[in-house]
């Protein structure tokens, strides 16, 4: 029957066309990141000076100017997000992993999913209507409380994931010493766990630094050299924004140079979370 | 160092109960747990009553219409959803349509053929690509993308198929089709990433089981392995159109933010996420703030309901495989 | 190998005082019961060792008696344990401090990941609230040390990473930290089981002064370690449904030399399964 023993020609084409189209595919996805960088680098690169991280923004023509309001107010939005958002979500990951049994655990868990999809723009709108219309004037504090809420999910999601990931037989040395269970929790558990769950922590507040849309209407952005949470920021991401749709060469410019900015920051933190559980992952 | 050892039992040890602060540090650290769960609800209850109570004005004023009205007039006080939707379901489409096949494509690449040394530097290139703010993207869509949309891809494709309405009319460079391939770029790591993780999770003996029987190995992948991780490729994909959905800031750069409705791809367009980003800090009276919060409302349950459905048909392939998600 | 089995050490301490009773005891996890009805005596200052082959509950029945089975994912427990004359699963009873007085030791090596060796023995003492003060907790680690023969060893590294010791030095050093928060009672889930010969021989040697001061109940699979540590010996068996019970108990010597039931006859003889 089986005359001839190799594969016939048409099985072999379509096998070699497929992982070919496959691997282009790929080699495009992976691809664009490297098109995407190279091009922010080479427009932002030049636009990057100690003026321009350390100065005001200067009116159109004035020359100069730069964005160092932005830097500093991301950083204080997003320290005051991860403040709020820690305590909570590793809270929160610390009830699924020790009491999360049943139904309502579990619909915790499906609520922390589909929060982490909830749209961006939608949890400003909320952000808003909490914090800045009772108060009517724009805040720092809103664009955190929004970004803390941003950051929940991934911080329930890994703190579980980190304490669930302690062998029960460390659970159980804590257990039969007599420690209480916040004890245990707080001395034994919550330090074997912590590589995972600061790894998170990065990978939220790399999601965050980069997020633009709830800022337009909480943080809404300033002029000044603003350290006071109550009242309107600047941040780099909406700076980008504003200066991408105006219509000015020189503020395209100062776009670029604050995208490479930013891309820099989220990368670096994206990079560090994962050698962290890269280095975590191997010791264990 | 004393060697003296004292006898275990003069440790002065209660007998039945913890010592009283022993005993309170455990209950407040139970009610701490507890605390931070519930606060956790309350702000999801929070958001969605928030933005119903905020919307309440324009629900009451337009009702269901709303949703088909395609009328949005702030002069005259008359709000209607329908271009928004439009166009946030047109540029998500194609979002998912591209991103779907590119991204299964690379995730069967990485999972079933590429040698490590391949694999996981491409890996680790897609999921950073994850990571790229979507206000950079939207720089490089209004800046690279769209114009070299506008000037070559657009008339090519207007010269062989413009007798195709979506294909008509006038090339802006930013608009619908725009839109919708910047969104794709953006989503394309989800799906890779997690159809990836799906794939490597099939099994090995269903593999081997189709090798065996004389299958290639494309054979194996087209006919045994993507169709017993279907449910949660399709969860994948669902998860990723949630993101297109969504997504505010790069459509916002690159979408037109015009609210009509033209059957051209090519057509300026606007989406709901862009018509709040654009209008809410200026929105004058308060039935217009409403309609801009309800359309944040209509966004919300959008996304709610189909992020649900992704994690349940992802939550349903793991549990058929017996595995926690 | 028999004549060494007869060599068991059969000298019963002579203080008969029962520090642990347990009384009517089964254990069920879920809807599968895994021992039934299990009536032992401990005696202050002896060695029980409970033996049986694979499965037929030791390690269920153990983790019973410091209440900690019940911590397990829909685990179950009746029946009574006296502590001293309290029954520790009294409603008024906290397990919490039930289990101070009955330390724990696992089959596997079980150090905290995260803390020193010093730490590790101190964790007790620290964080049940026993002391805090400095010079009292090195009291304390190091006789905790010293009795689980660990000092010599690690005197001059207390302060590295406890998990830089040996698979035998981790086993001695959550011996030291069972034995550094006092307890009354010792359970000692086959201590041995991930050891060389030679850390097995140490851990035995510590065992015999042990008994000077706790009452010690081990689990073992090892015939001869049985035998040469322990002064009274349980056997157990699992029935047809795998559901276990104590089928003999006595004096270690006599257990090896007469067993009254041939059931644990053909255990000791190698004749079983
Ligand atoms: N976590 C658990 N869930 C369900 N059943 C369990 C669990 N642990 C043990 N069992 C069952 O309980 C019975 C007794 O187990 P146990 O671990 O007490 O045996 P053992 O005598 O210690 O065995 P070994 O000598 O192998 O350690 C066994 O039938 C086992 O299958
Ligand atoms: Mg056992």
């Amino acid at each position: 029957m089986i005359a001839d023993s190799r594969l016939a020609p048409r099985r072999r084409l379509g096998g070699t066309a497929g992982i070919l189209l496959t691997g282009f595919c790929s080699a495009l996805a992976a691809g664009l990141l490297i098109v995407i960088l190279g091009y922010v680098a080479i427009q932002g690169w030049g636009a990057i000076n100690p003026a321009f991280v350390t100065q005001l923004p200067h009116p159109v023509g004035v020359p100069d100017g730069g964005v160092g309001n932005g830097i500093v107010g991301t950083i204080i939005i997003v320290a005051i997000a991860a403040v709020i958002a820690v305590p909570i979500g590793v809270l929160t990951g610390l009830y699924l992993a020790v009491y999360g049994r049943g139904l309502s655990a579990e619909l915790i868990r499906f609520l922390a999913e589909v929060l982490s999809g909830v749209p961006s723009i939608a949890i400003g709108l909320f952000a808003y209507t909490i914090c800045v219309k009772p108060f009517a004037h724009f805040s720092a504090f809103s664009a955190s409380f929004a970004f803390a809420v941003l950051m929940l999910p991934l911080m329930i999601r890994t703190s579980e994931e980190a304490i669930r990931g302690v062998p029960t037989s460390i659970r159980e040395g804590a257990l039969a010493l007599g420690l209480p269970d916040y004890g245990g929790v707080v001395h034994v558990v919550l330090p074997a766990a912590r590589p995972l769950i600061v790894t998170g922590l990065l990978l939220a507040i790399a999601r965050v630094t980069g997020e633009t849309a709830p800022l337009l209407f909480t943080a809404f952005g300033s002029q000044f050299w603003e350290l006071n949470p109550a009242n309107p920021m600047a941040v780099l991401a909406l700076q980008i924004f504003t200066y991408a749709i105006s219509p000015y060469d020189d503020w395209h410019r100062q776009a670029w140079g604050g995208a490479l900015l930013l891309i820099l920051a989220v990368l670096v933190l994206n990079v560090g979370a994962r050698l962290a559980l890269g280095r975590h992952g191997k010791k264990s | 160092m004393s060697l003296e050892l004292d006898s275990p039992r003069t440790v002065e040890v209660s007998q039945r109960g913890l010592t009283a602060r022993q005993a309170i540090a455990d209950r407040v650290f139970r009610i701490g747990l507890v605390a931070a769960t519930l606060t956790f609800v309350i702000l999801i209850a929070g958001l969605f009553a928030e933005l119903v109570h905020g919307s309440w004005e324009s629900l009451v004023a337009f009702g269901p219409k709303f949703l088909w009205s395609s009328e949005w007039n702030p002069v005259t006080n008359h709000f209607g959803a329908l271009p928004f939707i439009y166009g946030t379901v047109v540029s998500s489409a194609i979002a998912i349509l591209v991103a779907g096949v590119v991204g299964i494509a690379a995730a069967v690449f990485l999972a079933e053929f590429a040698p490590p040394a391949v694999a996981r530097p491409i890996s680790f290139f897609i999921e950073l690509l994850a990571a790229v703010p979507s206000v950079v993207f939207g720089l490089w869509g209004l800046f690279v993308l769209a114009p070299f949309l506008g000037s070559t891809v657009d008339p090519f494709i207007q010269r062989y198929l413009g007798f195709l309405p979506m294909f008509s009319g006038g090339i802006y460079g930013i608009g619908l089709l725009t839109a919708g391939l910047l969104l794709a770029l953006m989503i394309v790591p989800t799906v890779a990433a997690i159809a990836r993780d799906l794939i490597q999770a099939v099994p090995n003996e269903l593999r081997e089981a189709s090798i065996s029987l004389g299958a290639t190995r494309w054979e194996t992948v087209v006919h045994v392995v993507l169709p017993s991780a279907r449910a949660g490729i399709v969860g994948a994909c669902v998860l990723a159109l949630g993101r297109a959905l969504g997504e505010t800031i790069a459509a916002t750069m690159v979408i037109g933010n015009r609210p009509a409705i033209s059957a051209s791809l090519f057509a300026p367009s606007y989406t709901l996420s862009s018509v709040i980003a654009n209008e809410f800090t200026e929105a004058t009276s308060s039935l217009y703030l409403s309609a801009l919060l309800e359309l944040g409302l209509i966004l919300f349950v959008i996304s709610f309901i189909v992020n649900g459905c992704a994690r349940i048909l992802m939550w349903s392939m793991l549990r058929s495989q017996g595995r926690r998600p | 190998m028999q004549p060494a089995v007869v060599a068991a050490k059969d000298t019963v301490p002579d203080l008969v005082e029962i520090a642990l009773s347990a009384q009517a005891v089964s254990a069920w996890y879920g809807s599968k019961l895994a021992i039934r009805d299990i009536n032992l005596d401990f005696i202050r200052n002896s060695i029980t060792a409970l033996m049986g082959p694979s499965g037929c509950g030791k390690t269920t029945f153990l983790r019973c008696l410091n209440r900690i089975h019940e911590s397990a994912l829909d685990a179950r427990t009746a029946g009574k344990v006296l502590l001293a004359g309290t029954n520790i699963y009294d409603a008024d009873v906290n397990p919490v401090v039930t289990r101070r007085r009955i330390g724990m030791v696992f089959q596997r090596p079980n150090p905290f990941p995260t803390m020193s060796i010093l730490e590790n023995v101190t964790s007790g003492p620290r964080y049940t609230g026993m002391t805090n003060e400095p010079r009292e907790l090195a009291d304390l680690a190091e006789e905790a040390l010293r009795r689980a023969a660990l000092f010599d060893e690690v005197k001059d590294k207390l302060r590295d990473p406890a998990l830089s010791l040996s698979g035998g030095q981790q086993q001695r050093l959550c011996i030291a930290r069972a034995l550094a928060v006092k307890p009354e009672v010792l359970l000692m889930d086959e201590p041995t089981s991930a050891l060389d010969p030679l850390s097995t021989l140490k851990i035995e040697e510590l065992m015999e002064h042990l008994a000077a001061d706790f009452t010690v109940v081990i689990v073992t699979h090892n015939l001869q370690q049985a035998a040469r540590v322990s002064h009274f010996t349980a056997f157990m068996l699992g029935d047809a449904d795998r559901v276990g019970s104590v089928v003999e108990f006595a004096p270690t010597g006599e257990i090896f030399t007469h067993p009254k039931d041939s059931r644990t006859e053909d255990y000791i003889t190698g004749r079983f399964g």
